[in-house]
């Protein structure tokens, strides 16, 4: 079976441990975590992670189960690229000397729809936001004028499909009161 | 250890209608109490002190078990959740003491034996200094208990506690660890206690669909030749009975997985025997001929499947099973029935047709005859010299007459007592089945006969495993337990030694062991002791073991270099399993190549 990349969204209480808990699931399989971004959901007091793994469909689905085995684990999902929208940002931290050596700094920034966050006596910080591929090359171009660092988020997406957390919660009798109000 | 019926205090430190102040340690007390703990096993510590000292207050109503080591403690509460069907509590202090559950966490997780275990905690100023008797209980036992959780604040105590027991007992059971740092169980509480039954992010018994037991029932139905496995799901789910009507109503032969056995008695003209590596020649032969299998609450193991992509095959699969994520994660299932067993076995029962198949079964028998000739007579009626492993297991069949308990330990004898002991009654086979712990047998036998006081529990050890744990002869002492001790002793780690003798040209490399005197260790303990070395004294040590009133403890010297048959190589097929020596060495030839 073909090795894809998948997202796993994990959408849990938010308790101390429990990342642990998750990532221990990879770890004993020794699969390694590509990315992993959490934060708040839609939903008060449910966190979602966002974990980038290549495998076969076989695995990820085993591993989605064991993740949503997990005690304080609300409910797990596997998407391909296809149906998620995603995005990670990307910060680079270039000499600002750079821009002296003409505009075709300025040029590469406006190619890549980036944009300048800082700019300061001896450096200057340039953000990205778009898929690796897109970061990637960015980094690449900058290369010629000297990154001094450079930074990429994990990802964050959400699937295309329609049906929401909220009504699997509701379905299983999980949804935080809270939220009717 | 005369247990005297617990005197129930109040479950609220109420005083007047009012909540009374208590500290932690005795909210913890408390807490045990309410969920009508009794007995719990531990090993007091620097940072559980607090409890213990609390403890002193309540040794009418809650005995504490002191056991020698804290992995004792953990198998002797297993050995009491197995046997009793409770949860099992164990107490133990920070750092050495909650380490040394680890072993009894990993064996009880894969087992899904309920158990809460407390531990101590250093002060929660001190986390993360090193401080003395400090480790990081919870990420060591993060991936071997079902739920763990640090109480720092002694206000969580109560309901940490509830939460904690309605894991480890519900859905698939298994163990929670809690750790209680020090200072919580000295501050002050006001002490309300209410169960915990539901858990918003945790779905114990996921609901039957009744769809899927409609088609699980037409295929049963129109099977030609049906086969049921069973594993501890059935027990664990209190199922035996609705199991037992199905598969008598089904007309179809039945099998079991080590943690299955005693679900259904071993006379049961349908029950066909044992699966997996060293299991019975005909439910793994047959195995790949059957045309339905039926798996209900066993997870595939790969003890029992042998080599998966030779594995039944030709066969529908049906899995009735209560976790999810087991669910074709070894076997893939053509119907999965996914809930608690009880339900939906009930729900099965009225749809299943009366049929016969005795043809079916007949091929069974025509196995037993093949391995009773080859195997079996050798084992429990040896002509040679040398006593044998199952002759030791025929004549407890043979003598005891009130349904024991037997607990094994790990290795050749475990295969040999599994293989023959006979069963009338569930939870009647304690063993570590999942993680293969030497050392479980001697401390688990003994919370398996404070689990289940009114009936006769035999250890029976390996001369390697008994020396694991042997400081657990003193817990025995103590409590007054009558557990009735064999330790089969062929001066050798046994399963190991066949193995090389099968797999590495017999390179024995570390497996003969020279023993100690066995008898006056036990004696030393206050045990008495007999050693039996032939077969014309094996009936009077046996004798004496069985009507012992106290606990006894019998080695016998059985034969250095019997094998355990029939076997399932590694890698092998289930259809592949070998009845004597000489296929197994023609078969490793081949499987080199």
């Amino acid at each position: 079976m073909k090795v894809k990349r998948y997202t796993i969204s994990v959408f849990s209480e938010n308790h101390v441990g429990l990342l642990q808990r998750v990532t221990g699931i990879f770890t004993r399989r020794h699969i390694n975590i590509e990315s992993i971004t959490i934060s708040a959901s839609e939903i008060p007091g449910v966190h979602r992670f966002t974990m980038v793994v290549n495998l076969t469909e076989e695995r990820v689905k085993k591993v989605v189960l064991q993740i949503e085995k997990q005690v304080e684990v609300l409910k797990a999902f596997s998407h391909t690229d296809e149906e998620t929208v995603y995005q990670e940002i990307a910060l680079y931290k270039v000499p600002t000397k750079a821009i002296n050596k003409g505009i075709r700094l300025e040029q590469i920034v406006r190619d890549h729809q980036a944009r300048i966050l800082a700019i300061e006596g001896d450096f200057m910080i340039i953000e990205k936001t778009g898929h690796q591929k897109d970061t990637q090359l960015l980094l690449e171009q900058l290369k010629d004028y000297g990154v001094l660092e450079f930074c990429r988020s994990g990802r964050v997406a959400i699937s295309k499909p329609m049906k929401r957390l909220s009504d699997y919660l509701t379905e299983m009798g999980a949804m935080p009161e809270l939220v009717d109000n | 250890m005369k247990l005297k019926t617990p005197k129930r205090k109040k479950t609220g430190a109420k005083k007047n209608g009012k909540l009374t102040r208590i500290s932690g340690a005795e909210a913890i007390v408390q807490s045990l109490m309410a969920e009508g703990v009794d007995l719990m096993f531990g090993y007091p510590g620097g940072a559980i002190m607090p409890v213990y000292d609390k403890l002193y207050d309540c040794q009418d109503c809650l005995k504490h078990v002191l056991a020698r080591h804290e992995q004792g403690a953990i198998h002797a509460a297993q050995g009491y959740a197995r046997a009793s069907g409770r949860v099992g509590v164990v107490i133990a202090t920070s750092g050495p003491g909650a380490t040394n559950l680890i072993t009894g966490l990993a064996d009880a997780q894969i087992d899904s034996t309920p158990l809460v275990c407390i531990t101590g905690q250093v002060s929660s100023h001190l986390l993360g200094s090193d401080a003395f008797q400090e480790t990081d209980v919870l990420g060591i036992s993060m991936p071997v208990t079902k739920w763990n959780y640090q109480v720092s604040r002694a206000e969580e105590i109560p309901g940490i506690l509830a939460k904690a027991f309605y894991l480890a007992r519900s859905g698939r059971p298994g163990p929670v660890l809690i750790d209680i740092t020090k200072d919580a169980q000295f501050a002050e509480l006001d002490f309300h206690y209410e169960k915990v039954n539901d858990v918003r992010s945790y779905f114990p018994k996921p609901e039957v669909s009744s769809e899927h037991v409609l088609e699980a029932a037409r295929l049963i139905n129109n099977a030609e030749k049906p086969l049921f496995l069973f594993g501890q799901g059935v027990i664990l789910g209190n199922a035996e009975d609705e199991f037992k009507a199905v598969i008598e109503r089904s007309g179809a032969p039945a099998a079991w997985t080590i943690m299955g056995l005693s679900a259904l008695p071993t006379e049961h003209p349908q029950n066909v025997g044992m699966l997996g590596m060293h299991g019975n020649y005909g439910p793994n032969l047959l195995t790949n001929e059957c045309d339905v299998l039926i798996a209900v609450g066993m997870r595939f193991d790969d003890r029992v499947t042998g080599r998966l992509d030779a594995y039944a095959k030709q066969a529908k699969v049906i899995h009735f099973e209560i976790d999810p994520a087991e669910v074709d994660k070894n076997v893939k299932a053509d119907i999965a029935v996914v809930g608690d067993c009880k339900e939906s076995l009930h729900q099965l029962l009225p749809l299943i047709k009366n049929k016969d198949h005795s043809k079916w079964l007949s091929r069974f028998s025509d196995c037993d005859a093949i391995e009773s000739k080859k195997v079996i007579q050798g084992d429990l009626h040896p002509k040679k010299k040398g006593l044998t492993m199952g002759e030791v297991i025929r004549r407890i069949n043979e003598l005891e007459k009130n349904d024991p308990i037997i607990v094994t330990d790990v290795g050749q004898h475990q295969m040999v007592a599994c293989r023959y002991a006979s069963f009338n009654k569930s939870k009647s086979n304690i063993t570590s089945g999942g993680l293969g712990t030497m050392g479980f047998a001697l401390p688990a036998a003994l919370g398996a006969k404070l689990g289940a006081p009114e009936r006769p529990v035999y250890a029976i050890i390996g001369d390697g495993g008994f020396q694991m744990t042997l400081q657990e002869l003193g817990t025995i002492w103590q409590t007054e337990a009558a557990v009735k001790i064999i330790v089969l002793n062929n001066n050798f780690l046994g399963m190991v030694r066949q193995w090389q003798q099968l797999f590495f040209d017999k390179r024995y490399s570390s497996t003969q062991l020279f023993n100690p005197d066995f008898i006056k260790i036990t004696e030393g303990f206050g045990i008495p002791a007999l050693k039996v070395e032939n077969r014309k004294d094996l009936d009077a040590g046996m004798k004496k073991l069985v009507n012992s009133k106290g606990s006894f403890f019998l080695e016998v010297v059985v034969e250095a270099e019997h094998n355990v048959f029939p076997m399932i190589p590694t890698g092998a097929a289930v259809s592949e399993i070998l009845l004597e020596r000489e296929e197994t060495t023609e078969k490793t030839k081949s499987s080199k190549k």
